[in-house]
């Protein structure tokens, strides 16, 4: 599908060891941490901003079409090679670039992974606030690329109020800056649309981010309830009480079962649904905000509060959330994970309603999920080698997905649209709607090169939610 | 509350052709001269302090925005005067940005009406969304040149329970390491005062340990300029003339008007196209040049 001139001009600007057509990394980079695949025409493995240019510049030049990508984490197959596309592999461009400890921002390149960023600055007493589940493995292009959350973001704000500036290539390949390491840049917030948009305005080389600083003190509580209803209005009064947690992750029972017989923290497998609250700040506030949440959950019929007395007490409470994807595949060896987002008082409806759909297809859905800002994550658990299984989960996806928007939701808190969940962009968005984020597109990326298909449903599937070819997912994480 | 006009009174009003400049209450430069001139709905339509999220019309003054919420101890960061609309228009922040962060964040949905007269909905109402680009932030700043805001869904903060302003003479980046998050950093070459929020207890002791001395109010700041600077190069303000720049943020409120700063040719291309895009005869607010 590629031509021998755009290879020979790739392998020139790169060298040929870093230009790779060998099956093996084709079949490799076909796919991300979505049930998505397509069929990449080559791997490119740029070293410098300037090999990144040279990628986008033959691309344009020959309008092939081209996809960036970091870790592959993603869930929606943003990152799945469009086919015959070329894949600009990020990952070595992994470096810290500098960083100025007392205004609190770093310059990094984009395949640096999340994680690492946030140990390089400890000394500093700094971290990259955005933590989605991934963050061991996952870049900071991919976090930019999707506007990534995590746990932390209730209080500190998902990836787009943490990035300053990007050193972008365009898709006709120039190099330009959007946004400044100064605060107001003039003409439009070029890099507010940037961020989030899945590799489809460009690919970005460098990252000016905003560091957090770490909290002087921190305490972690583990509440239980009788009902999820009890659970959710917690959330919401907290909430209404002026605390801003730093994180309210919630599991159901469905999941503190799963992750109890895993760990053995001494999780509550009788309760309806248990809360894990973490308040970060200076130690007298952390204290009339702890004495608070403790009665408001009080008010809301909890049943046991536990309060972290120490730091191994902490991260045991912390393991039993994040262990909740390597428990469940205990249960089934598949699953499928869902992301949307729901006001927080629609939270115990919209369980509810996940909870009749999960019956009505005869699966097992356990919930652990960011309750604080009502993403949800709802785990589809079947076995893929039964005959059948996929189909009832991919209709019990698009139910769950229909409930959330339904009841005032968004199709995705954190994941992305990716082609997942392109198709649904309707019921979310009109046409008119629609309309003006492919003017967006097109005024980035004319000739539409930059990881097209995503995001954006093209009229033809604007009618009606069509499938995308689909396997399964081996490992994904939230 | 509904709001008053209504949005598709107001969409009407607008129009699908020639000129047309939106005004609010002139307080951030006004409407475009010589234009026909229409203005947004006004009304704090829904406010919700559970999901810490508001809904209002764009023409809705910001301190009837304010006063709705301080009811329910919360608040937006966008700074007082004028309307919502024209504060996301301009897109300035306070000084209080260092805490509350840019105003740009506080967006969570956006209506705006198209050069075309139709109503256009951009982001979402949860506080958390990634559902496609994100125009409401491409909005933000753009002063009315590529849609007119129509009516927002604004995420709120809630208002601490104390707050302190605290003046001293020690060097900037000293009181920059010695804080834990304060609300505003200001510096006027000389000395910095800051804002600090939240415990009572916590702010006293803050002060105590990085020896402030307590300030009744942020000091005047010079009107001649608003300068955009990064935050590491603000100890080259030294002989420019009065100023008080915000640390850690790199707004500096000057005496005298910001130097010229040069435009890349791939932004003011992207500019082009953008406009282009989105008000190709050029009706909305004619005339304003953003760059």
């Amino acid at each position: 599908m590629i031509g021998a001139a755009t290879l020979a001009e790739l392998r020139a600007a790169l060298g040929a060891a870093n230009v790779r057509t060998g099956p093996t990394e084709l079949g490799l980079y076909r796919r991300d941490a979505s049930n998505m695949y397509g069929a990449a025409a080559v791997v490119c493995l740029p070293e410098s901003t300037e090999q990144v240019q040279a990628c986008v510049a033959i691309a344009d030049r020959h309008r092939v079409p081209f996809v960036a990508r970091g870790s592959g984490t993603g869930l929606a197959g943003g990152a799945v090679p469009p086919d015959g596309a070329i894949v600009v592999v990020t990952t070595r461009l992994n470096r810290l670039l500098s960083v100025d400890p007392v205004n609190r921002r770093a310059w990094v390149q984009p395949g640096m992974l999340n994680l690492d960023l946030s140990r390089q600055l400890a000394g500093h007493g700094l971290h990259f606030a955005p933590d989605p589940s991934s963050q061991q493995t996952c870049s900071i292009g991919g976090n930019v690329a999707n506007n990534a959350g995590g746990p932390h973001c209730l209080a500190d704000g998902v990836t787009a109020a943490h990035i300053m500036a990007l050193k972008v290539v365009l898709p006709d390949g120039t190099l330009t800056v959007l946004g400044g390491d100064d605060p107001e840049p003039d003409g439009y917030d070029l890099r507010g649309v940037f961020v989030g948009s899945e590799g489809m305005l460009g690919i970005a080389t460098e990252v000016c981010v905003r560091l957090t600083p770490n909290a002087p003190a921190v305490t972690t509580m583990l509440f239980d309830f009788a009902t999820v209803e009890d659970g959710a209005e917690t959330v919401s009064g907290i909430i209404a009480a002026g605390i801003v947690p730093a994180a309210l992750e919630m599991m159901d029972n469905l999941c503190l079962q799963a992750v109890e017989a895993y760990i053995h923290a001494g999780l509550p497998v009788d309760a309806a649904a248990a809360l894990l609250v973490e308040v970060t700040g200076l130690p007298h506030g952390l204290a009339a905000d702890t004495e608070r949440i403790v009665e408001i959950a009080r008010a809301h019929g909890v049943r046991t509060v536990r309060v972290a007395a120490d730091e191994a007490e902490r991260m045991l409470l912390w393991k039993g959330r994040k262990s909740a994807f390597g428990a469940i595949a205990r249960i089934q060896p598949d699953y499928y994970l869902h992301d949307t987002v729901v006001p927080r008082a629609a939270l115990p409806g919209v369980l509810r309603q996940v909870y009749e759909i999960a019956q009505r297809h005869d699966l097992q859905v356990p919930n652990v999920f960011h309750a604080g800002d009502g993403n949800l994550h709802p785990l589809l658990l079947f076995d893929a080698r039964v005959p059948g299984t996929l189909e009832r989960v991919h209709q019990a996806g698009e139910e769950i997905v229909r409930a959330s928007v339904a009841a005032g939701g968004v199709l995705s808190g954190e994941h992305g649209i990716g082609l997942e969940k392109r198709d649904y962009m309707p019921l979310m968005f009109s046409a008119v709607d629609l309309a003006a984020q492919e003017s967006l597109r097109r005024a980035f990326d004319p000739h539409g090169l930059a990881n097209p298909g995503k995001v954006l449903p093209s009229p033809a599937t604007c009618a009606e939610v069509a499938r995308v070819p689909a396997e399964v997912a081996e490992q994904s994480w939230i | 509350m509904d709001l008053d006009p209504s949005i598709d009174e107001f969409a009407a009003e607008v129009g699908p052709d020639g000129p047309v400049t939106i005004a609010g209450l002139a307080t951030r430069g006004g409407p475009v001269d010589g234009v026909r001139t229409v203005m947004a709905p006004v009304g704090v339509a829904d406010v919700q302090p559970a999901e810490m999220t508001v809904r209002c019309g764009a023409g809705t003054p910001v301190d009837e925005l304010d006063a709705a919420l301080a009811i329910h101890g919360q608040a937006v960061a966008i700074p007082p005067s004028g309307t919502v609309g024209g504060a996301l228009a301009v897109g300035r922040s306070g000084i209080r940005r260092l805490g509350y962060g840019p105003v740009r964040d506080t967006v969570l949905q956006v209506r705006y009406v198209n050069a075309a007269g139709e109503v256009v909905k951009a982001g979402g109402p949860t506080v958390k969304n990634v559902s496609g680009f994100d125009l409401c932030r491409l909005m933000v700043g753009a002063h009315g040149t590529l849609g007119f805001l129509v009516e927002v869904i604004l995420r709120t903060r809630p208002r601490a329970p104390f707050e302190q302003w605290y003046v001293t003479d020690r060097p900037p980046a000293d009181v920059q390491r010695a804080l834990y998050r304060p609300t505003s950093l200001l510096w006027d070459g000389t000395y910095v005062w800051t804002l600090l929020e939240g415990n009572a207890d916590d702010v006293a002791a803050q002060a105590q340990t990085c020896g402030l001395e307590p300030a009744d109010d942020p000091p005047e700041l010079p009107t001649g300029g608003r300068w955009s600077l990064p935050p590491g190069e603000l100890g080259g303000l030294a002989g420019t003339g009065r100023f008080v720049a915000e640390l850690g943020v790199g707004i500096v409120h000057h005496e005298h008007p910001p130097p010229e700063r040069p435009v890349d040719p791939a932004v003011a291309e992207l500019h082009r196209r953008i406009k282009h895009e989105f008000d190709p005869t050029g009706r909305l607010n004619p005339g304003i040049q953003i760059l």
